[in-house]
Parts: C-alpha cells; sequence; structure tokens
C-alpha cells in the first residue's frame, strides 16, 4: 500500500463516523417526516426512539393516511395521538380542498389541534396550485395563522404502482397565487434541482427543504442560487432513509451560519 | 468501513476536462469516505452511440485515469449494436489499457444474443460486467434492459458473474426477477433511497451478491450511501456491500494488471 492510498483509506475510516459527531450544531429540525401506514410499503414506524438516536429534536409530521383518506377530521385525529408519543413530534395536519367542507378541517387543525401548520398534497388530491380552490385555502390558512406545507412530490414516477401514478406537482403558478396572499408563508417538500431552478424561481416566502436535492454536494450546489436562509433539512422520512440528508449534509461544505440555519434556525424562522 | 463506489460518471460534475472532473468527483467522494471510484461514459453521453461515439467516450475516461489510476478505476462502454468496435474497444482499453470492467446501457436489450461475443471476451479477460436495467412504470426506452432481459443473458453465462445495473430501479421487482439466477449481483445505484431496498436485498440474494454504487455526479453520494448507512442489516454485511464484494469481484484481473488496491 503506497503513502497516498494509506492516507485514502484512513480519512475514509476518519470520515465515517461524521453522522454521529459531536460537534455539529446542536438541535436539529426535521421539517419532512411522515407516520402511519404507507399505501405500498411496509415502513419503520417514527418513534421517540428513532428520533433520539439521531439527534432529531424537533419532528415534523405528516400522516400517509392523508394521501388517500376521506375521513381527513379522523386523519388528523390520529396524527396528533400518533405524535403523542413523543414531545419531539409536532403534527402536521392536512386539508383536501376537493372533500366538502374542508373548511371545518382547516379550522380544526387550527384551533383544536393548535398545529403551526398544514401539509397539502395537490396532485394526490385531484387539484393544481392555479386552481382557485388552492388560492382559497392558502388565503383561510394565512389567516389562521397556519404555514403551509406543499407536498411537490412522494416518489420517482418511474417507481410507483401503476395503479397509483402521481406525476409531481406543477409549482409554475405558484409564485403568482402567492402574490394574492402576501402574508403567506409556504414550505415545499420534496422539490428537486430542476423544479427549484425553474418554476420556483423568484418565488419569496418560501422554503425549501434537501430531502430531494439529489447531484454530488448537492446542498452547496443549490446554495449558489437558492437563499440560505428559506433552506431546511427534511429527510422524507421513513419513505427514504434518514441517514440520505444527514450524509448531504456532510458531503457539502457548509459554512457554520448555512449549517445552523438549514439544522434550526431556518424552520424556526418559518414558524416565528 | 472501507467504501468502492462501483457507478460514477463523468456527467452531472464540474469540470471542463474529463480529469477535472473525476478530480471533483474524488473531492466529493473524500467528504464522505469513499476510497474508490468506478468511472464509464465520457463528457458527452449517447444512449444510442456510434462505433466512433464509444471510442472518444472511452478516450474520456482514459484520460481522467490517466491523473487518478490511485483512486479510480475503469469500465470500458460497449453496444451490442456495435460488435465488432466493442471487442476492438475492450483490447484497447482492458486487455492494453487501465480498464477493468465494462458497461453496457441502452442501445440494444442485452438478451439479445448479439451481445454474446462481447461477454464472452470480457469474461476471458475477467472484466467486471455491468448491464444497465430498469423496471420502469412508464416504459422503458427501446434498447432499454429489465432485469429479465439480463437473467435471459445470464442463462447463456452461467459461470459468469454480471452486475443488475440499479437493481431494476424499481427493486422490489428487480431483486425478485434476478433471485434464482445465482451469477447475478445486484448494483444499489441511481435510484431513490427508498427505505427498505438493502434489507430485501440482503434477505431475497445474501450480503454475497450485493454491491453498493451511487450514479455519481447525477445523484449524490450521500442518498445512496443511506441505503447501506441506514440498513438494518449487520455491520458485517454492509462492509461486503460496500466494499468487499466488489473487490473480490475485481481482484482477478487487478491481478493481472498487477494493481494492488
Amino acid at each position: 500500500m503506497n503513502r497516498r492510498l494509506f492516507l485514502t483509506q484512513a480519512a475514509a475510516v476518519s470520515a465515517a463516523p461524521l453522522l454521529t459527531a459531536a460537534d455539529k450544531p446542536s438541535g436539529l429540525v426535521d421539517c419532512n417526516l411522515h407516520l402511519g401506514p404507507h399505501p405500498t410499503r411496509a415502513l419503520p414506524e417514527i418513534d421517540e426512539a428513532f428520533l433520539a438516536k439521531r439527534d432529531i429534536t424537533e419532528a415534523w409530521a405528516g400522516s400517509f393516511e392523508a394521501l388517500l383518506h376521506r375521513d381527513m377530521g379522523a386523519v388528523n385525529e390520529r396524527l396528533v395521538k400518533r405524535c403523542a408519543a413523543s414531545s419531539r413530534l409536532s403534527a402536521v395536519g392536512s386539508v383536501n380542498p376537493r372533500l366538502p367542507a374542508w373548511q371545518t378541517d382547516l379550522r380544526l387543525c387550527a384551533e383544536k389541534h393548535r398545529m403551526p401548520m398544514i401539509r397539502l398534497y395537490p396532485n394526490h388530491h385531484g387539484y393544481t396550485v392555479a386552481d382557485d380552490v388552492f388560492a382559497q385555502l392558502l388565503t383561510e390558512a394565512t389567516k389562521l395563522k397556519l404555514r403551509v406545507q406543499i407536498v411537490a412530490q412522494l416518489e420517482d414516477q418511474r417507481t410507483q404502482s401503476p395503479l397509483m401514478q402521481v406525476p409531481p406537482v406543477d409549482l409554475k403558478p405558484l409564485a403568482e397565487a402567492m402574490k394574492k396572499v402576501p402574508e403567506s408563508r409556504v414550505m415545499v417538500l420534496n422539490a428537486n434541482a430542476s423544479m427549484i431552478t425553474t418554476a420556483l424561481r423568484g418565488c419569496t416566502n418560501v422554503w425549501l427543504d434537501i430531502a430531494m436535492i439529489e447531484g454530488v454536494a448537492g446542498v452547496e450546489n443549490l446554495l449558489t442560487s437558492w437563499p440560505a436562509d428559506k433552506l431546511c433539512f427534511g429527510s422524507h422520512a421513513p419513505f427514504f432513509y434518514w441517514e440520505s440528508a444527514a450524509l448531504k449534509m456532510q458531503e457539502s461544505v457548509l459554512t457554520e451560519d448555512q449549517q445552523n440555519g438549514i439544522r434550526l434556525g431556518n424552520a424556526r424562522a418559518l414558524l416565528g | 468501513m472501507r467504501i468502492w463506489d462501483l457507478h460514477c460518471h463523468l456527467s452531472g460534475v464540474a469540470g471542463l476536462t474529463p480529469e477535472e472532473r473525476l478530480g471533483s468527483l474524488i473531492k466529493y467522494a473524500d467528504r464522505v469516505g469513499i476510497e474508490r471510484l468506478c468511472v464509464y461514459m465520457g463528457m458527452k453521453w449517447a444512449q444510442d452511440p456510434s462505433a466512433d461515439d464509444l471510442g472518444k467516450q472511452n478516450d474520456d475516461v482514459l484520460r481522467a485515469l490517466e491523473k487518478h489510476k490511485d483512486r479510480a478505476f475503469g469500465f470500458v462502454y460497449l453496444s451490442a449494436k456495435h460488435v465488432e468496435r466493442s471487442l476492438s474497444e475492450l483490447e484497447r482499453c482492458v486487455t492494453n489499457g487501465p480498464m477493468v470492467g465494462v458497461k453496457l446501457w441502452v442501445a440494444q436489450r442485452c438478451n439479445d444474443p448479439m451481445i454474446d461475443p462481447i461477454i464472452k471476451r470480457a469474461a476471458e479477460l475477467k472484466a467486471v460486467i455491468f448491464q444497465h436495467t430498469w423496471f420502469k412504470t412508464t416504459a422503458n426506452y427501446a434498447g432499454e434492459s429489465t432485469p429479465d432481459d439480463l437473467v435471459a443473458l445470464a442463462k447463456r453465462f452461467p459461470e459468469v458473474p454480471i452486475i443488475c445495473g440499479h437493481t431494476g430501479g424499481t427493486w422490489e421487482l428487480g431483486i425478485r426477477a434476478i433471485r434464482e439466477q445465482k451469477n447475478l449481483f445486484a448494483d444499489l445505484a441511481g435510484s431513490d433511497p427508498t427505505w427498505g431496498i438493502t434489507e430485501m436485498a440482503v434477505r431475497e440474494l445474501g450480503a454475497d451478491r450485493i454491491i453498493y454504487g451511487s450514479d455519481s455526479g447525477g445523484r449524490s453520494f450521500a442518498s445512496q450511501l443511506a441505503k447501506v448507512h441506514g440498513a438494518q442489516i449487520s455491520d458485517a454485511d454492509k462492509q461486503k456491500i460496500f466494499c468487499d464484494n466488489l473487490r473480490n469481484m475485481m481482484l482477478p484481473i487487478l491481478k493481472a494488471k498487477g494493481i494492488q488496491a
């Protein structure tokens, strides 16, 4: 073994434990988790042990049941009960504006469950962000001080069940929709680099997560074109291995401010 | 853990020259503990390359390897649509050059016996053989192989180890398709890091038949490493998947070329 190879291997060995390194900033908000049964996969439960092992201090969790269930009030009730199992879990209820009386679900999220935000699945629920019903929902949610998470996609179209094919959300009309509700605060989950550089360019008051940011050094590269104070840690666990998002932070060279913002501060600012 | 990456490209990464791009890949690989990269295909991809395209793309990889041969291995890009040129590229890049493997992509489905002379010669050279595969819900390209196609090929060469690229993408199907064909190995690269891929592969194929790869630079190393780091399997199995299985497959040709790794 030559010296250079030895040094390389030594570096590899020393890099591996970085996932649990003690010198990373304290506190981690994972803004993109789901609980409950997934329609096509048996996935591990996100519980206190899962969160504690990964030093996740705050976990914003939606419900997989929201994708297909129509009794959304019951879905959100069960989500709140599941989240009661850990003080780290924060329930993010869902509203489907194609359901009759969706306004009741929205109000319950805000007033009964005291949720800080809701999570929307436009393409699973059959509407676009250009539709009037989305504008109504955004307006009503903003009046209730609810932040709005929009799930751009959940799974690569190429691997989806042929009986449940859902394309990514067309985000191009989002900027226009948000102009009509200037106080609205929106986080787009699972956007990829292509969506960000085309459809979301020019959007203000939009936060993103890193779960589907791909390419080598993807986070570092994204920050050359997206504001550092609008990017948050999101794992899309348990559908994705949680370690994917954690390792993305390691693969990119980030300043301390950027690290702190993505891990904690930017998510807090969204709520603030 | 030692980590070798089976599946890297010179696309999707910054750099004006092949050696700059491979240098960038190595820089990022160092951040996440990857020791060696297998690299194939050049600066400008072609799904159905002409014979001359194959030569140009292999030239790019040869040029990149020249500067980074202590960190990277090269696979020669071949196509069953150009058998004669593919065989001459094999001689140029593997027999008489530094490359140690073969990459077959989407020009021609691999169940077609046209590919057989390439497989036969690659096996004689002990070159690692990698065939891209997908089972796409949204439909494959005309020349894109499925894992079923690869099983048909593997049955004609039962003694030759062949890697099933991407494990068919839709991995629940890919793993099942290749399970009984024991000379096929599963490449974990290039699909989303969906939970369960590695657990199912270990359960159905055994850890000895699974190989870590990333499909970088279009993919992050991170998302693909997570499939192994995050899997609920033993550390011993992780080590096999991260390095040992590929290294064992590669050792005969490395020894023949006098390469220590």
